[in-house]
């Protein structure tokens, strides 16, 4: 048996931030406690407005194995990225 | 003649943000490490502010540093529970409780003070305050109503701490707010978690007396300071 607390991962939205971001991880004994130790381990520099808490176990992760096959494909395929168009003037800054 | 009162606040946060900056780097978690610094750094905080309106009202030349590095024990204003060492986290943790339950309501009647500085300094540490209440009952009814060996650590914890918290509703001329009338809502907050927590508060009603009047404090403050004030006292000049 362990006796480490559950691991949870902390998600912070900045003052200007639009999303919340993920900024590491800490042990909790449960959600409202993560919250009370994401506030003291994360936020000592006024650096969130809003705090996300959620269970380490609870998160599906791609496996490192399957790198090649997942994402080598997007390698050679740069017309996917929208830079081979010409922007009419009248559209201002994209 | 409100020095002896802001003497008195600043001596309550001064004290415990001393006992609790010991536990830095021994915590059981890191995640309580640091939670317990940041208490112990707020508390520390308030303390420049009351002690430093206290000199300044006092208009002898005394800064907070010099209140705080220069004066004996027999000079201290704190409540005795504040000096008690810190044993283990069972009895951190409780004592902790029981201030902040008492700190929260001094800061709310506070906060209303017809001195304007009193209260500016009340509102500001009683944001910081009402985190440090909900933390520590939060881990009061944890470890209350946890294990059995964490029950009985808590249990032994609040049997120790208990007489020391009547001296919390004594009151004198030199208190800033009447102390005694915030019994009732110490007793709502405290009452009500101590029984979430399954912990079972001593009958006695027996109060250890004497820190916040200065007449007898407990041979603990002593050594608390000889760690504290050593530096200060052996360089008086140093800075950093």
């Amino acid at each position: 048996m362990s006796n480490e607390w559950p691991l949870f991962e902390v998600f912070i939205r900045g003052q200007h931030g639009l999303s919340h971001r993920h900024v590491g991880s800490l042990h909790a004994t449960d959600a409202a406690h993560a919250i009370q130790n994401a506030r003291d381990v994360y936020t000592r520099r006024k650096e969130g407005i809003s705090i996300w808490v959620v269970p380490a176990a609870a998160i599906t992760a791609s496996s490192p194995d399957d790198k090649d096959a997942l994402f080598d494909p997007a390698d050679d395929k740069v017309y996917r990225h929208p830079s081979f168009f010409d922007i009419p003037d009248d559209a201002g800054a994209m | 003649m409100s020095v002896a009162g802001l003497i008195r606040l600043g001596d309550n946060t001064l004290v415990l943000g001393q006992r609790l900056s010991e536990w830095c780097g021994h915590a059981p978690a890191l995640e309580e490490d640091i939670a317990i610094a940041n208490i112990a750094l707020d508390l520390i905080g308030q303390t420049q502010l009351w002690l430093g309106l206290a000199g300044a009202r006092e208009g002898a030349g005394r800064t907070a540093d010099t209140l705080a590095f220069t004066r004996d024990a027999w000079d201290f204003r704190n409540l005795l529970m504040v000096e008690q060492p810190n044993q283990d986290f069972a009895v951190t943790m409780m004592r902790q409780f029981l201030f902040d339950a008492w700190h929260f309501e001094a800061l709310r009647a506070l906060k209303t003070h017809d001195d304007a500085e009193i209260a500016a300094i009340a509102q500001k540490s009683f944001k910081e305050v009402t985190y440090h209440r909900e933390r520590a009952t939060d881990m009061v009814v944890a470890l209350g109503d946890g294990t059995e060996e964490s029950r009985t650590r808590m249990q032994g914890a609040l049997d120790r701490m208990w007489p020391y918290a009547g001296e919390m509703f004594t009151t004198d001329a030199d208190d800033l707010t009447d102390m005694v009338a915030l019994r009732p809502h110490f007793d709502a907050h405290v009452m009500t978690a101590l029984a979430r927590a399954t912990l079972t508060c001593p009958p006695s009603e027996f109060a250890h007396q004497g820190g916040k009047t200065g007449a007898r404090h407990s041979e603990h403050l002593g050594h608390m300071l000889a760690t504290m004030q050593v530096l200060p006292r052996s360089y008086p000049d140093a800075t950093w």
